[in-house]
């Protein structure tokens, strides 16, 4: 299956992310914010990174998850290339992940643009698919 | 797209959705025909008419001649509030606060550098790291960050980074009052940490241009320009991660204070400017205001010290000004005859104030703000005057730079990066980027028309054309 497609967009980066659950979904959406800013070709699954963070809602759920790798990467360089292990719940209060995203430093890798922030513009959440837009 | 927005021609360059339904004021659109077909075609005006429906907006939801569709608000929009009845919104401000542009003056010409650009492009991208996740040459604890983020522009000066003269040709004298780092989430602060002195990608860029048209030469004169082929560096980027984070933070925290269910758009939440959510925000926005003063600040120091490295000197290179095109800020206008404080929201638009305002430095107090207007890479940017003018029908506002009208896909399925370079080079453009896919998503064709912007700002008389600048050398991220 394809993990994802990216649509067009007048100035900002819009995409789909496919998966058979949401669990898939949210890990390919990282793969396809990513895209916009590394070819993932060359980048290797060597550092291993936890990440639990939680939710209102399932969409603020995405919008965490997403925003935590555009942090990671202003933070500690980091690029992410693999989902290993993830984990969507739900709490008392919401949504809560727990995953662990194999990837490497950016060290001098090169970019191919630049993601600003997530957004909850044109966001959607459905069982084949969540689609983003990000600022560009 | 939705429903039908009925719009009226008030004039050659001006249109207005007419108060209705929920608005509690009009729209009004700064544009000519051409432009406005563009604007048509994304949801620029229904964004328009949203803003024109929140609590406190004053006279009218503008919309500036390159506005496109943007985070709740359009980019390229301009909207105040009263300070006791009205809201302050981070969709209004933008992700990236202030976001702006910076320009220095050189006694250099066109002729002397020519040969060198490779040289200096080369120095610059050492001194400046342009890309992705690359950070800056100062590192910086986190003490000394919170110094920079109360202080601004004066942190440079008290660190060697500025001079007196710098601080005074910046808007706000590159430090917005009111910042409070308390307000910044330590996610925000660890972002911003490896950041200060770095561009950014995308859309943000270091210039080296030459005077390729004058309109007026005294006006000129003052700002530092007197001949054709004279040298100028501008500078465009903002206040990366940490202003980020900082609009991101703000918005879940509204949301979970204030909810967005009677928003017509979520991306519109904000609170009001008196509540104790809306002066932490502004306290917060004013840190990110600061960090990317200073950033324009640091670079501008590093592009000093370039000059002085491959050309022999630095003499003669002032800043002409540095201004925001993302931020809302506490000015006082006349509304209804009587002056009043507003909040003002400006989100891919610049302030354009006329002579005589006490926000203008005095060097340039009896003609006008300086006014800077990049358009993108490859095509012409532009150094106007502000005007009473503006004061009158925009807050002092007026467009930011060309905005975008084909999406960067399509930009990176038409246009190849070597293409995009080799037609630059064809312009006798140098150009150092941080990667091909970047220069084939900002190649010049998929901008508006720069010229366009410029002639209806010009013909409105929201900002008077002074300098027209053209790149010789561009540095990209």
């Amino acid at each position: 299956m394809k993990k994802f497609d990216i649509l067009e967009h007048t100035a900002d980066g819009k995409f789909r992310a496919y998966g058979k659950d949401l669990e898939e979904q949210f890990g390919n959406a990282v793969l396809a914010m990513f895209s916009f800013m590394f070819d993932l070709e060359h980048v290797k699954a060597k550092i291993k990174k936890k990440v639990h963070l939680k939710g209102k809602d399932e969409k603020a759920l995405l919008y965490n998850w997403l925003e935590e790798f555009l942090a990671l990467l202003d933070i500690d360089a980091f690029i992410p290339k693999k989902i290993e292990e993830i984990k969507i719940q739900k709490t008392a209060d919401g949504f809560e992940i727990n995953a662990i995203v194999l990837g490497d430093s950016i060290g001098e890798q090169e970019h191919i643009g630049s993601v600003k922030a997530m957004t909850y513009a044109e966001m959607e959440i459905t069982d084949k698919y969540v689609q983003v837009v990000v600022d560009l | 797209m939705g429903d039908e927005i009925a719009i009226n021609q008030k004039s050659e360059n001006i249109w207005e959705i007419p108060k209705s339904g929920k608005m509690l004021v009009s729209a009004i659109i700064y544009a000519s025909e051409a432009l406005m077909n563009k604007i048509k075609e994304d949801k620029t005006l229904e964004q328009a008419r949203n803003v024109a429906c929140l609590k406190g907006i004053q006279k009218a939801s503008y919309v500036m001649p390159d506005a496109h569709q943007g985070y709740g608000f359009s980019i390229g929009g301009v909207a105040a509030f009263d300070m006791e009845e009205g809201i302050i919104s981070p969709g209004g401000v933008g992700y990236d606060i202030n976001c702006g542009v910076r320009l220095l003056r050189t006694d250099f010409t066109a002729d002397q550098i020519h040969e060198k650009r490779k040289e200096l492009l080369d120095a610059l991208s050492q001194a400046v790291p342009p890309g992705v996740g690359k950070g800056g040459q100062t590192k910086l604890s986190k003490e000394e960050l919170f110094d920079l983020l109360k202080k601004g522009s004066k942190w440079a000066l008290e660190n060697g980074y500025a001079t007196e003269d710098d601080l005074q040709r910046t808007e706000e004298n590159g430090c917005l009052d009111g910042a409070d780092p308390s307000a910044v989430s330590a996610r925000a602060i660890s972002r911003g940490l490896p950041q200060a002195g770095t561009l950014g990608a995308g859309n943000h860029f270091l210039e080296l241009q030459a005077v390729d048209e004058i309109y007026d030469k005294e006006i000129a004169k003052t700002f530092g320009f007197e001949k054709k082929g004279q040298i100028a560096v501008m500078i465009h980027c903002g206040s990366r991660g940490l202003g980020h984070q900082i609009a991101s933070d703000y918005i879940r925290l509204m949301e979970d204070k204030y909810g967005h269910k009677d928003l017509p758009d979520r991306e519109l939440i904000n609170a009001p400017i008196k509540s104790d959510l809306g002066k932490k925000y502004y306290q917060a926005m004013a840190c990110a205001c600061n960090f990317a003063f200073v950033n324009r600040q640091l670079i501008a120091h590093w592009v000093r010290d370039s000059f002085k490295k491959v050309l022999g000197t630095s003499d003669g290179m002032d800043m002409v000004y540095d201004v925001c095109h993302n931020i809302a800020k506490f000015e006082e206008h006349i509304v209804d005859g009587e002056k009043k404080q507003l909040c003002i929201h400006r989100k891919g638009a610049t302030r354009s104030f006329g002579p005589g305002r006490i926000e203008i430095p005095e060097v340039y107090r009896k003609v006008g703000q300086p006014v800077i207007i990049p358009g993108s890479m490859g095509t012409a940017s532009y150094l106007l005057v502000g005007t009473k003018k503006a004061e009158e029908i925009s807050w002092g506002s007026t467009a930011h730079g060309a905005g975008r009208v084909a999406s960067r896909a399509w930009a990176i399925k038409h246009y190849r990066g070597e293409d995009v370079k080799r037609q630059l080079a064809k312009k006798d453009i140098e150009v150092k980027a941080g990667s091909w896919k970047g220069l084939a998503e900002e190649s010049p064709q998929v901008y508006k028309d720069i010229d366009e912007v410029i002639r209806v700002s010009d013909d409105l008389g929201l900002a008077k054309k002074i300098v027209r600048l053209i790149p010789i050398g561009v540095m990209k991220g």
